[in-house]
């Protein structure tokens, strides 16, 4: 058959063009299958930011509250405590915040927006569990420690400004949300506009 | 037979009520959200329902949406439920008032239609009103102050064996409503549009969506179609 | 390029000395061959795979997010209505796909009517069928429950309570079967696990058997003609084509075609005015409270219609059972020589367009509020169903069948 070869060309050119074309829809017919496993509007909703009354905290106090299923810590800190931040800045990986874990607003020697109230994600920056809240501790983590936070699971150690210690497995600090002061005594957690 | 559909709605609709709803039409839907809010959420739920999906749908921002439409403390995530409690409605109506979240998929546009438009005084039910669509219902008419208030005409009706019996033949306007009744018919459609809507939020989704993938396919069934026929050119 | 053709081969290689993926793909498609003459009939066994892998994936992704709990069940299906992100597709497509899997069964086991598909040497191929026609119905019943509707509960418990009538055990198996006195959350949570685990499970075995077993003795053809009777020199049938690619690319133009018919569905008519999803469902189950009218799915109706049709409680059990057994018959109760319509005489084509006509009319009664009137037709179309079974025998073999070709026509 002397048009063969053309036939061959006409076939191998459909087949390519279907494949493309049916690959692409099978493709986009994957975008409900993923996009159905993201969070729903419940899980949206429940994750919306919330308003925590912080009047009731105690110096060297820790409250604990729950954003978008995570725990929420809100210290506050003793002048003591505060000065003893610089202290410890040589003893630190980022002592200076500069990598992002914070909004522009907490980036500062006490990561916070006032120096008294840390407001944090409870959760430890190696591979997320929560750290305890040690205040005294010179038992378990040496003579020096000046109070912060260890994470049982791998031993991650923070001061007081969830900032991380050098030599542990944490690779950065922890993260502070966004937050904003609605009054003195109210702050929402998680917008740093609006309200709740 | 797969079109013979009367017998399936759940329980059968008066005739001569026929309505065209559109939920494409967004006016109409937010005029029926306002009317649904300010007269049925006194006493009905719409508990699969978010504000915020309201608002995104409907075009309302969130201060309307806040002011106009939510309660008290409600969230704009918040599904729009209602703060009676069961116990009380049971004391109130006898009856615990159902959530009208998929109403309009149950009942279908018809019926509410006819709903709406049949109540008519009866000082022998608790709240002086019955229902030629739902006989007997335990809902007061709220939009009495709309549509006015109606009685019953009545006429003879002699069966075979001669007894005669009365029965409702169609209703009269007793006192007018704020609303004449072409006024009053087109906010029941603006409300029914809207339990439509609430009924299924994710209609103007899909139907959006369908025809991109019936052009879709289409245009791949082009493809198919000469695919085959290049390659059964061999048997043929 | 031809480094990595190279590679590939060599990895092809590497495969096949360990797993049989060359032999399988040839054997059963590339070098399985099926008759040139397939028709329009034939789309129906290849969707109905396709149906099912459609129906397996959407079923996974609503797993997902639904709660088997008479608490959290009918809320939940709104939830994936509303609140998940595509959720709303993913239900429309596998409720649509329910009944686009009965719709593609029934005309797939219609084929096998027309062109006698279950006769010798295919009777296992139909029996296996017959089995995934079962395990279907069952995988629709446990289904059914599960948006925990009103028509969802009393559908079900309708259903359960026809067990009661088998006499002596009937009562105990009832309350064995709900595991409650009615049905319950208990019933809920075990026809969950049916429906997700237990009976797909049984169906994707018996629908590995049937295509097995479909390839043992190969596919029938509107002929019905065997076309391994007339093979070349290599052993090839001469009427037989390699399925792969003639019949993949006439496959894909197939589920093309389908899925145009379904999407307009999914997208545009998913209720079908209360076919595919019942007005009645959309009201949550409410255990005291019958709705005024409930029936089937519409692909159980043709069988209610005979359960009604006859005015006893184990009566209507019993020819309920049969209407669906008789079929696993139809090889031993066709006694004629001649396997497809074409070259049957007019007592078959007769019967079997009456058969038609009577699975329909019963199919629409079942739908149907009793009246004096209907009950009466569905007794007659009960009998006319029956009739086509019992009297097969006689009218196959008296029949007036014309001479077959040796070879297929073509198309």
């Amino acid at each position: 058959m002397h048009d063969g070869e053309i036939d061959k060309q006409r076939r191998r050119f459909l087949t390519t063009v279907a494949t493309v074309v049916g690959g692409a829809g099978v493709a986009a017919s994957t975008v409900p299958l993923i996009s159905y496993m993201l969070p729903s509007a419940t899980a949206r909703a429940l994750g919306a930011p919330i308003e925590i009354d912080i009047s009731d905290i105690k110096p060297g106090e820790l409250k604990i509250e729950k954003w978008q299923g995570k725990p929420i810590w809100i210290l506050r800190r003793t002048k003591q405590e505060l000065d003893d931040l610089p202290s410890l800045d040589s003893l630190l990986r980022d002592p200076d915040s500069s990598v992002q874990q914070q909004p522009p607003y907490a980036k500062n020697e006490y990561r916070s927006i006032k120096p008294e109230y840390l407001v944090l994600i409870g959760l430890c920056t190696h591979l997320g569990c929560s750290p305890k809240y040690l205040p005294d501790g010179q038992d378990i983590l040496g003579p020096d420690w000046k109070g912060g936070f260890f994470c049982p699971c791998h031993g991650s150690e923070f001061d007081l400004a969830g900032r991380v210690y050098k030599g542990v497995p944490a690779p950065t600090n922890m993260v502070v949300p966004p937050y904003k002061f609605l009054s003195d005594t109210r702050i929402l957690v998680g917008a740093d506009t609006g309200t709740a | 037979m797969l079109f013979a559909t009367a017998s399936f709605a759940a329980g059968s609709t008066l005739a001569g009520y026929h309505m065209k709803v559109d939920t494409s039409d967004i006016k109409s839907l937010q005029r029926g959200a306002r009317i649904f809010v300010n007269y049925c959420m006194g006493c009905h739920s719409a508990a699969y329902m978010r504000y915020n999906r309201l608002g995104k749908d409907l075009g309302i921002t969130e201060e309307v949406l806040k002011s106009n439409f939510m309660f008290g403390t409600d969230k704009p995530g918040d599904t729009m439920n209602i703060a009676m409690r069961k116990s009380d409605a049971l004391g109130f109506f006898g009856i615990a008032p159902p959530d009208l979240s998929v109403i309009a998929r149950s009942r279908g546009v018809d019926w509410l239609y006819g709903y709406f438009m049949t109540f008519y005084s009866d000082p022998a039910k608790p709240f002086g009103v019955n229902n030629l669509q739902f006989k007997d219902v335990a809902m007061p008419h709220v939009l009495w102050e709309l549509q006015g208030t109606h009685k019953p005409v009545y006429k003879t009706v002699t069966h075979k064996d001669g007894t005669e019996v009365e029965v409702i033949d169609g209703l009269e306007q007793v006192s007018p409503g704020k609303l004449t009744p072409e006024e009053y018919k087109a906010t029941i459609h603006d409300l029914i549009n809207f339990l439509v809507y609430l009924s299924e939020p994710a209609k103007l989704q899909r139907q959006k969506i369908g025809i991109w993938v019936i052009i879709y396919l289409l245009s791949f069934l082009v493809l198919a179609y000469l695919l085959k026929n290049e390659y059964w050119k061999d048997i043929n | 390029m031809s480094k990595v053709m190279k590679a590939l081969n060599r990895l092809l290689e590497w495969v096949d000395a360990r797993f049989p993926l060359t032999k399988l793909w040839n054997e059963h498609l590339a070098k399985y061959y099926a008759p040139k003459n397939f028709n329009f009939w034939y789309f129906f066994g290849s969707l109905a795979l396709f149906v099912l892998v459609i129906q397996i994936i959407t079923g996974i992704w609503l797993t997902m997010d639904y709660k088997p709990s008479a608490e959290h069940a009918f809320a939940t299906v709104e939830y994936i209505m509303r609140d998940v992100e595509w959720g709303w597709w993913m239900r429309y497509v596998h409720s649509t796909g329910s009944s686009a899997f009965f719709i593609v069964v029934y005309l797939h086991m219609f084929r096998a009517l027309l062109y006698g598909s279950y006769k010798q040497p295919r009777e296992l191929l139909w029996l296996t069928g017959m089995f995934i026609y079962l395990a279907l119905m069952a995988e629709a019943f446990f289904g059914y429950l599960l948006p925990w509707g009103q028509m969802s509960y009393w559908a079900a418990q309708v259903i359960t309570s026809l067990f009661g009538a088998i006499p002596a055990v009937g009562d105990d198996l009832e309350l064995w079967i709900r595991g409650d006195f009615v049905v319950s959350d208990v019933t809920l949570n075990r026809y969950f696990s049916f429906h997700v685990i237990a009976v797909p499970l049984v169906l994707l075995g018996l629908v590995f058997v049937h295509i097995i077993a479909l390839h043992e003795v190969g596919s029938n053809n509107p002929d019905g003609i065997e076309i391994k009777k007339n093979k070349d020199a290599n052993g090839i049938p001469l009427d037989g084509i390699p399925f792969h690619p003639y019949y993949t690319v006439k496959d894909i133009y197939g589920i093309t075609i389908f899925l145009i018919l379904f999407s307009i569905v999914v997208f545009y008519y998913p209720d079908m005015n209360g076919f595919f999803l019942e007005h009645a469902n959309f009201v949550p189950a409410d255990p005291l409270n019958t709705p005024e009218h409930i029936v089937p799915a519409w692909y159980f109706t043709p069988y209610y219609a005979i359960l009604r049709a006859i005015p006893d409680k184990l009566g209507g059990l019993i020819a309920m059972g049969f209407a669906v057994m008789f079929f696993f018959f139809l090889p031993w109760l066709d006694r004629s020589p001649v396997k497809s319509i074409r070259y049957r005489g007019w007592n078959y084509r007769i019967a079997l367009i009456v058969f038609v006509i009577s699975f329909l009319v019963l199919g629409y009664l079942g739908m149907q509020v009793t009246t004096p009137v209907k009950t009466i037709l569905a007794r007659v179309f009960t009998i006319i169903y029956f009739m086509f079974f019992l009297l097969m025998p006689l009218y196959t073999s008296t029949d007036n069948d014309k001479p077959v070709p040796d070879r297929v026509r073509y198309p």
